[in-house]
């Protein structure tokens, strides 16, 4: 009796304790099966392209909880260092916390070493962090940036897998945005048609797909500095 | 995360401690918390990533040994591990949680955030054990 009362302390990280009980619960009784609440899904159109000076990311700002607009005004471009934006397509609390997560390592890593952090440093943090947690936390992101190498865009998956690209779409409503990113980019654009192409690209999603809507948000990274701006159209 | 030294940790099978102890507090099923008991619930993990997580800083430390000794010899992983087994012994009280700053250098953890750094932080435990009995249990005379 006496050893019970030992107490080994809790590890730190995850705490699966409750998993046994979640499945008993929705295995339950048969007429009324306990389903697990729905966690937050951004139901998104994202999308970001390289051009002359730098990366321009744009996103949609309606989130989704399952048939409801569970937030018209949601913030979905986070930032991830002063040269570093990110985009998040998924779960709602997912994406923002990995990208606060990032966003701590790379700014410690810049107190350490005085220097800006580079895009593939924090695409190689989420890889291992996404990877480690094998698809359980549901992120799909596409981050920009300019650093001292020049400009990139990355996209990172849940599972871990990762791509460089000139531009993409993600989200629910990537394939309208890839659409129209397909047939207007080119390399080395300027400034006006490098955002009139983005943001025609998620207006393209928030028309063609039900769980994008609202407005669209734009951010221009370049050598210089970012300006994120708010393309307050009409509620779509 | 060193990823080249997954290969010379391949084994056939993984060892399985109990994983969900069916004894309570009180050293009896918990039938409200746990439900009924099953031999199954202890050996198999409810959560796929169960496993995974329980062991992971391990393993990452046997493959970054592994890779050391590959390249640079045995006696490197065997003064690094000599070093870490220095280093966790530093601990307060036995009822107290430490915060392990000596280990986290030398993992090099110290500048780096994890989940484990805000979620189940030992610090902010909301149960602590009982003293007297946490300091016999350490001096073995419990």
């Amino acid at each position: 009796m006496a050893l019970s009362c030992v107490l080994e302390p809790a590890l730190s990280g995850f705490n699966f304790d409750n998993s046994t009980r979640n499945i008993v619960l929705e295995n339950g009784s048969e007429e009324g099966k306990i389903k697990a609440p729905k966690p937050m899904k951004t139901g998104t159109t994202i999308a970001g392209l390289v051009y002359k000076d730098g990366v321009v990311l744009g996103a949609d700002t309606r989130a989704t909880s399952d048939e409801v607009v569970a937030d018209k005004k949601c913030a979905k471009i986070h930032y991830i260092a002063p040269n570093i934006y990110c985009c998040g397509a998924g779960t709602a609390a997912d994406t923002e916390k990995t990208t606060d997560m990032l966003s701590s390592n790379l700014t410690i890593f810049s107190m350490n070493s005085g220097r800006n952090p580079r895009v593939i440093m924090a695409v190689n943090i989420l890889q291992d962090m996404l990877f480690r947690y094998r698809g359980m936390i549901g992120a799909h992101l596409i981050l920009g940036g300019v650093d001292c190498t020049g400009s990139h865009l990355y996209t990172v998956g849940p599972y871990g897998s990762m791509d460089k690209v000139p531009y993409l779409g993600m989200g629910s409503g990537k394939l309208p945005a890839m659409g129209i990113l397909e047939d207007r980019f080119k390399a080395n654009m300027d400034l006006e048609e490098a955002k009139a192409l983005v943001s025609d690209a998620i207006h393209a999603g928030i028309m063609s797909d039900l769980g994008s809507g609202n407005n669209i948000d734009l951010c221009v990274i370049t050598k210089e500095g970012w300006t994120i701006s708010d393309l307050t159209e009409s509620p779509l | 995360m060193n990823t080249r030294g997954l290969r010379s940790q391949l084994k056939d099978s993984v060892p399985v401690t109990g994983l969900c102890p069916q004894a309570g507090p009180y050293g009896v099923q918990d039938s409200l918390r746990r439900g009924f008991s099953s031999v199954k619930n202890e050996l198999l993990p409810s959560h796929p990533l169960e496993l995974s997580e329980k062991n992971f800083q391990l393993n990452q430390d046997k493959m970054n040994f592994n890779t050391l000794r590959n390249i640079q010899g045995l006696h490197a992983p065997l003064k690094l591990q000599m070093e870490y087994r220095a280093a966790r012994q530093i601990q307060r009280l036995p009822f107290l949680p430490s915060s392990n700053l000596a280990l986290d250098t030398l993992r090099g953890s110290d500048d780096t955030i994890g989940f484990e750094d805000f979620l189940n932080d030992p610090v902010q435990s909301e149960m602590m054990g009982d003293p007297h009995i946490m300091t016999e249990y350490k001096l073995g005379i419990l």
